[in-house]
C-alpha cells in the first residue's frame, strides 16, 4: 500500500557538517538504488535513496539543500517520520569487474551498491568525488568493506584534483570493466555515459516526484518513462532514447529546466 | 501521465483513443507541497493543486502530439470566463482536437469547483468559450454538488458539446499516529474503485436530464466498469487511476474486455448499450 508508515528514528549520524544519516526499523526487502518517499510531518515528502540496508534496519543519507532536508536534518532519535516504498528498480549488478562513479550525495546510493557487489565477489573500483574534502563521506566505510577507492575533489583538497569524469577516463583507459554504475549530478553522468565506450552502463536519475507509484507523471523522462517506476536506474539502451538525459529536468510546475 | 508529450504518447501507444491533458492555466503553477498523492484501502487520494507549466510552456507539447496525429483534449482552468476564453483560443491555435473545461477540481482555491458550483457562471464560461472556438467543448463537472442536474443543464444551455462526469470526490485521510491529515492541503479528491457507484449515479441522473453526450469517468478499471457507465448513459469513458490498478496498458485491456463482453452478450454495436439502463 502506498501509504506512509509512521516510524521512530532509531539513530542519527552526522557524516559531515551538512550531511546526515537517519536510521529506522523497516523490514521491507530493499535493493541498492531503490528509494523511499520520506514524509517529514507538516513539512514535505521527498524521495530518498537507501544508503544502509540490513534485514530489519534501513538508512538514508542526505545533504541539507532546502526546506525539507533542513527539517529532516534537525530531527533526532525518537522523532517520527513517515516512510513508503521502497520504490523503483535498483541497480542490476553483473559481471566480474565493476567501476562505480559517485558524485556528491550520489555516494549515499552507490555505497550499498558497492557492498552488494563485493558480497557477490565482484572486483570493484570506486570513484567518489565532491567539491572539497569536507563534502566527502563513506570513504572509510567503502575501504573497510574491501572496495578499491579513488577520491577526487574539484579543489584538490583531497585525492585527485579535478572532476570525477577526468579521473574516470584515466581509470577506464587503463583497466577493463564489465559494467559502469553511476549516481551523481546529471551532467557528470552524461559525460561518463559519453566516455563509457562499449562498456555496459547504468545511471540513477533524479527527478522531482509526487506520487512515487507511477500515476501522476511528474517524474517522466523520454517517452513516458517514470523515474519512480521504470527507473530510477536506467541502462545504456534506455538512456540513449531519453532526450532529457543531461539536458533538462522538470520542476514542480512541469516546466523544463536546463541543467 | 499527462504533463508532457512523451508521457501522453506512451499512453496513446497503450491503447487510449485520445488523451486529456493535465489542466493548464495561464501561468506556471507549482501546486501543493507533498504529500499530494497517497493510496488508501479502496482508492487514491490526491490534492495536487493544479500544478502545470502554464500555457506558454505547454504549447510545444501539444505541437509534438499533433505531429504524431494523437488526438488531444486540452484541459484548461481559469478563475473567470476571460481566462477560460484566452486558454481555449490558444489551445485551439496550438492544435488540440477538443477542449475540456475543468470546473470541478475539488481542492484549488478560486478555481475548479468554486466556479463549477454556480450554474450561471458555468453557462457564461461555456457559452463564451463556445463563441470564440470551433472545436468541441466538454465541461467536466463535480460529484460534490447539491445542484448537479442544474449545473449540467447550464453547461448544455451554454452550448457545451458534452459533459464529463465525474471529477474526484472531496475526501480526507487523517493519520492515526500523527493525528494530522496526511495531504498537505488536508482536503483532497478521491478516485479509484470506491467512487464508481457515485460516478454511475451522476451519469445516470445527468443523462436523464440533458440531451448532449456524456463522457463517464470515475473508478473505471475494467471493461465491465466501462459498460456500466455506458448503460448509465455515457457515450465514452476516461480512465485515470486505473493506470495504477492495472498498469499502463489498462486502455488496451479495457477495450479488449468490452469486446469480449459484447460478444458474450450478443451485441454488435456499442450504441445498443448506451443508456440502456433508462429503458
Amino acid at each position: 500500500m502506498n501509504y506512509p508508515k509512521i516510524l521512530h528514528i532509531i539513530e542519527t549520524k552526522k557524516e559531515t557538517s551538512d550531511i546526515k544519516t537517519i536510521m529506522f526499523e523497516y523490514s521491507e526487502d530493499t535493493t541498492p538504488g531503490q528509494f523511499f518517499m520520506i514524509w517529514i510531518p507538516r513539512v514535505d515528502e521527498i524521495p530518498m535513496s537507501v544508503s544502509y540496508i540490513s534485514k530489519k534496519v534501513k538508512g538514508i543519507t542526505f545533504k541539507r539543500v532546502g526546506e525539507a532536508t533542513d527539517a529532516l536534518f534537525e530531527l533526532k532519535e525518537g522523532d517520527k517520520i513517515g516512510i513508503r516504498g521502497p520504490y523503483g528498480n535498483g541497480f542490476k549488478i553483473d559481471g566480474k569487474t565493476i567501476l562505480f562513479v559517485a558524485g556528491g550525495t550520489g555516494i549515499a546510493m552507490i555505497t550499498p551498491t558497492v557492498e552488494k557487489a563485493i558480497d557477490k565477489n565482484i572486483s570493484t573500483k570506486v570513484i567518489i568525488g565532491a567539491k572539497n574534502k569536507d563534502e566527502l563521506f563513506f570513504e572509510t566505510r567503502l575501504k573497510k568493506y574491501g572496495a578499491e577507492v579513488y577520491v577526487s575533489t574539484d579543489d584538490g583538497s583531497k585525492g585527485y584534483k579535478g572532476v570525477t569524469t577526468d579521473l574516470a577516463k584515466q581509470i577506464i583507459t587503463n583497466n577493463k570493466f564489465d559494467l559502469i554504475l553511476t549516481c551523481g549530478p546529471e551532467l557528470m553522468m552524461k559525460k561518463l555515459f559519453d566516455i563509457s565506450q562499449n562498456i555496459p552502463f547504468q545511471a540513477s536519475l533524479e527527478r522531482y516526484m509526487k506520487c512515487g507509484f507511477g500515476i501522476c507523471g511528474q517524474c517522466c523522462v523520454g517517452k513516458g518513462l517514470r523515474v519512480c517506476t521504470e527507473g530510477p536506474v536506467f541502462d545504456k539502451k534506455m538512456l540513449k532514447d531519453i532526450e532529457d538525459f543531461g539536458f533538462y529536468k522538470r520542476d514542480a510546475t512541469g516546466q523544463k529546466i536546463k541543467f | 501521465m499527462d504533463e508532457d508529450a512523451g508521457s501522453m504518447e506512451r499512453i496513446f501507444d497503450c491503447g487510449a483513443s485520445a488523451i486529456v491533458t493535465k489542466s493548464i492555466g495561464l501561468k506556471p503553477h507549482k501546486g501543493y507541497q507533498n504529500p499530494t498523492v497517497i493510496q488508501l484501502e479502496y482508492g487514491i487520494l490526491n490534492a495536487l493543486g493544479l500544478p502545470n507549466p502554464g500555457i506558454d510552456n505547454f504549447k510545444n507539447e501539444i505541437i509534438k502530439l499533433n505531429k504524431l496525429n494523437i488526438p488531444v483534449i486540452g484541459s484548461i482552468f481559469g478563475s473567470d470566463y476571460k481566462e477560460f476564453v484566452e486558454l481555449a483560443e490558444r489551445m485551439q491555435i496550438y492544435g488540440v482536437d477538443a477542449l475540456e473545461l475543468n470546473m470541478s477540481c475539488p481542492h484549488a482555491k478560486g478555481y475548479g469547483l468554486e466556479l463549477g458550483c454556480n450554474p450561471d457562471l458555468v453557462k457564461k464560461i461555456t457559452s463564451q468559450v463556445k463563441k470564440t472556438t470551433k472545436i468541441p467543448v466538454f465541461v467536466k463537472i463535480s460529484p460534490n454538488l447539491e445542484n448537479l442536474i442544474e449545473v449540467a443543464k447550464s453547461a448544455e444551455d451554454g452550448n457545451a458539446d458534452g459533459i464529463v462526469a465525474i471529477n474526484t470526490v472531496k475526501a480526507m485521510k487523517i493519520d492515526l499516529e500523527l493525528k494530522i491529515p496526511v495531504l498537505s492541503n488536508k482536503i483532497g479528491g478521491y478516485s479509484g474503485n470506491a467512487i464508481k457507484p457515485i460516478g454511475i449515479r451522476c451519469v445516470y441522473e445527468i443523462s436523464k436530464n440533458v440531451d448532449i453526450p456524456i463522457i463517464g469517468v470515475g473508478g473505471i478499471t475494467t471493461g465491465e466498469d466501462a459498460i456500466e457507465y455506458l448503460m448509465a448513459g455515457a457515450s465514452a469513458v476516461q480512465v485515470g487511476s486505473g493506470i495504477y490498478y492495472r498498469g499502463l496498458d489498462v486502455f488496451k485491456k479495457i477495450c479488449d474486455e468490452i469486446e469480449i463482453w459484447m460478444k458474450e452478450h450478443g451485441y454488435n454495436n456499442l450504441l445498443e448499450i448506451i443508456g440502456v439502463a433508462h429503458k
